[in-house]
């Protein structure tokens, strides 16, 4: 029906271009969904510069782009620095999920390796610094572990995915949110620094009794071994679609009106406790009436339809609580 | 050449007679202005890049002031920004890479435009030029995948013959300050060859008869002869490969670890002020963060002309003992 709706009016209406920009990370599930959307109306083109989160902040708030995308939420120096600017507020809509996995080098293992929150935090703050350490020999019984140092590797560039495994580790330690806290860039206590996922995983897999971190994206399309995680009822869950959609799903209960919020360490049987949205930044007002409309017809596309395609691409979908409550702030748009 | 017969030789000087009109009509004038216009721009855009980076910097420039050169610092969440160790892996790295390259450069030049026969000379001059055009991303993959793991497979016997100097001891991941300058080395020797190779070509053929009339063989000649009448053009070819090493960033962040740190070892890792932009600039946000790249860039401007001026110092003086 809205369909009908939509194309009708597009057909007739001259061609128009909405213009995005901003996270890396979900951009080939965004290009994905913006080609697919310009097949069924082909006079709405929508043009994503993936340049970064950073990237797609600064510009929404500027106005020089119609719509942003981040990986982390916008702070709340951010979100008044945007009302300062131009008189309304920026509308954050979780549009996928993302998670990250702690990816290692460790040959001689067999099975995936359990790796408790203190022990990740304690080998990222440069604590733990032997393989054999109690912290991770005691919950990986039936594997042997050398007397080798670990060597950490993390990404060197600013990344959404930084930020996740910061905040993750700022929310299970408070010696790290003390000490290192969290960002897209962070000083790091340790480690060897990789230029992107492919740098990251690089590193990993030349360096021997390496550990780093990778999105689940791409450790999955790579086949990285990757280790599970004890998620705050004390299962250790391995990171797959499911397990970081069942995050999202615990989460969403008391998820705050604006949707800027972590859920790492999400509660719940079976959720994956390093996982995080990926949000789509909507001007609380678009002057534009023609623009408008597209977006709103986009962002109700994105969250119900566009879902259907993210597994294929590695993504995990939102949980239909989450998107019941997004079509409502969808309505908030002027 | 005398002063008299250059002046002479110039149209439109010859006598007063000759006014702005009838010299524009020659070509003279026009070229001049064209000319001058071009070369302007120049000036224009290195002034317009000094003004914007210095414009761009002032967030960072008044909160550390000049001791943003000495902090070791580097954290954007607690908002604590200092230059040092992105200072010292560029130029270590850029000087390791100079060490490498300089003799490497200037003996393939030699050979290929004193010594090897012409159609030896042609060819590999096609091939060094083909380096040269190789795009950094692709040397920073070779680096990655190849030199990385064979650094590993040889870092013991360096370890074994160097390890009594400071700069090869501590562990060995592979990347590293060594592993970048090495990349580097690799990336300016086709400009120093390339370079090098034209201006020992460029030597008059009279010098080379007046070495061998004096009784010196081919390479006394070349030696005593045509490298110190070359040596400005050399030392341009080595200044041009420097800009290049100094500011190259997609090979370097591939390879040097990325981890902004201080270690007297090559071994070590470490982290460059072109890296450190091109990595987190684009995720950068708020007033300070952005500001304090952009210092670096300011920063990595003023390196890059003191080190020519140097550079060009240090030409000066030997021209006074060598010839020009």
């Amino acid at each position: 029906m809205v369909w009908a709706a939509a194309i009708a009016l597009a057909s007739a209406a001259t061609p128009q271009n909405i213009t995005a920009g901003g996270a890396t990370f979900p951009f080939p599930m965004y290009s994905k969904w913006f080609d697919e959307y310009h097949k069924r109306i082909p006079s709405i083109e929508i043009n994503y510069q993936s340049q970064g989160s950073g990237f797609g902040i600064q510009q929404v708030t500027a106005g020089l782009i119609d719509f942003g995308a981040s990986d982390g939420p916008m702070t709340d120096e951010e979100v008044s620095l945007f009302r300062a600017k131009r008189g309304f507020g920026i509308l954050h809509f979780p549009a996928l999920l993302g998670a990250n996995v702690p990816a290692y080098n460790l040959p001689g293992a067999t099975h995936p390796l359990n790796f408790t929150p203190e022990a990740l935090a304690g080998i990222f703050l440069g604590k733990i610094t032997m393989w054999n350490d109690p912290a991770i020999t005691s919950v990986n019984p039936g594997t042997s572990f050398p007397n080798r140092t670990i060597i950490v590797v993390h990404r060197a560039d600013g990344s959404g995915t930084t930020y996740i495994w910061t905040d993750y580790l700022s929310t299970i330690s408070k010696e790290w949110e003390s000490r290192v806290g969290r960002n897209k860039s962070v000083k790091w206590p340790i480690g060897l620094g990789g230029k992107g996922n492919e740098g990251v995983a690089g590193q990993i897999k030349q360096i021997k009794y390496s550990l780093g971190y990778v999105e689940l994206t791409y450790a999955l399309q790579t086949k990285m071994t990757y280790g599970r995680v004890r998620n705050s009822t004390g299962e250790f869950i391995a990171a797959d679609l499911k397990s970081v959609s069942a995050a999202a799903a615990a989460a969403s209960a008391q998820m705050p009106d604006d949707f800027r919020v972590s859920i790492v360490n999400a509660p719940g049987k079976g959720s994956y406790p390093i996982s995080s949205f990926t949000w789509l930044l909507v001007p609380e007002k678009i002057a534009d009436a023609g623009k408008k409309r597209i977006i709103t017809e986009l962002l109700r596309w994105v969250l119900t339809e566009g879902q259907n395609s993210a597994a294929a691409l590695s993504y995990a979908r939102l949980p239909q609580a989450m998107i019941s409550k997004e079509l409502k702030l969808i309505g908030k748009i002027q | 050449m005398s002063a008299a017969a250059t002046t002479s030789g110039r149209p439109g000087s010859a006598g007063p007679a000759r006014n702005w009109t009838q010299r524009l009509r020659r070509g003279d004038e026009a070229a001049y202005l064209i000319t001058f216009a071009c070369a302007a721009t120049v000036l224009a855009a290195t002034a317009l890049i000094a003004f914007e980076l210095y414009r761009g910097s002032a967030a960072s420039r008044h909160k550390f002031g000049w001791s943003f050169l000495i902090t070791q610092e580097w954290d954007p969440v607690s908002g604590q920004f200092g230059a040092q160790p992105f200072i010292y892996g560029t130029v270590v790295t850029s000087a390791l890479a100079l060490l490498i390259a300089i003799p490497l450069g200037v003996g393939a030049a030699i050979f290929l435009a004193e010594l090897a026969p012409p159609r030896i000379s042609a060819a590999l001059t096609f091939l060094i030029e083909l380096l040269a055009a190789v795009p950094s991303v692709i040397f920073g993959l070779l680096g990655i995948f190849i030199l990385v793991p064979a650094l590993r497979e040889i870092e013991p016997a360096l370890r074994s013959t160097f390890g009594w100097m400071p700069f090869f001891r501590g562990p060995f991941y592979g990347v590293s300050l060594f592993a970048a300058g090495v990349v580097l080395a690799v990336m300016i020797i086709p400009f120093i060859i390339s370079v090098s190779r034209e201006i020992i070509l460029q030597v008059p053929a009279d010098q080379r008869e007046g070495g061998f009339a004096l009784g010196a063989t081919h390479w006394e000649t070349t030696w005593n002869v045509v490298i110190p009448f070359a040596r400005k053009g050399i030392l341009a070819s080595i200044f041009l490969a420097l800009a290049r090493a100094l500011g190259e960033t997609m090979a370097v962040t591939m390879v040097i670890g990325n981890d902004p740190k201080i270690a007297a070892s090559l071994f070590a890792p470490g982290y460059s002020i072109a890296a450190v932009i091109a990595n987190e600039f684009t995720e950068a946000t708020g007033t300070l963060y952005p500001a304090a790249l952009i210092e670096l860039g300011l920063v990595l401007f003023a390196l890059t002309i003191a080190i020519n001026a140097l550079a060009r110092m240090l030409v000066l003086s030997t021209v006074k003992r060598g010839t020009t």
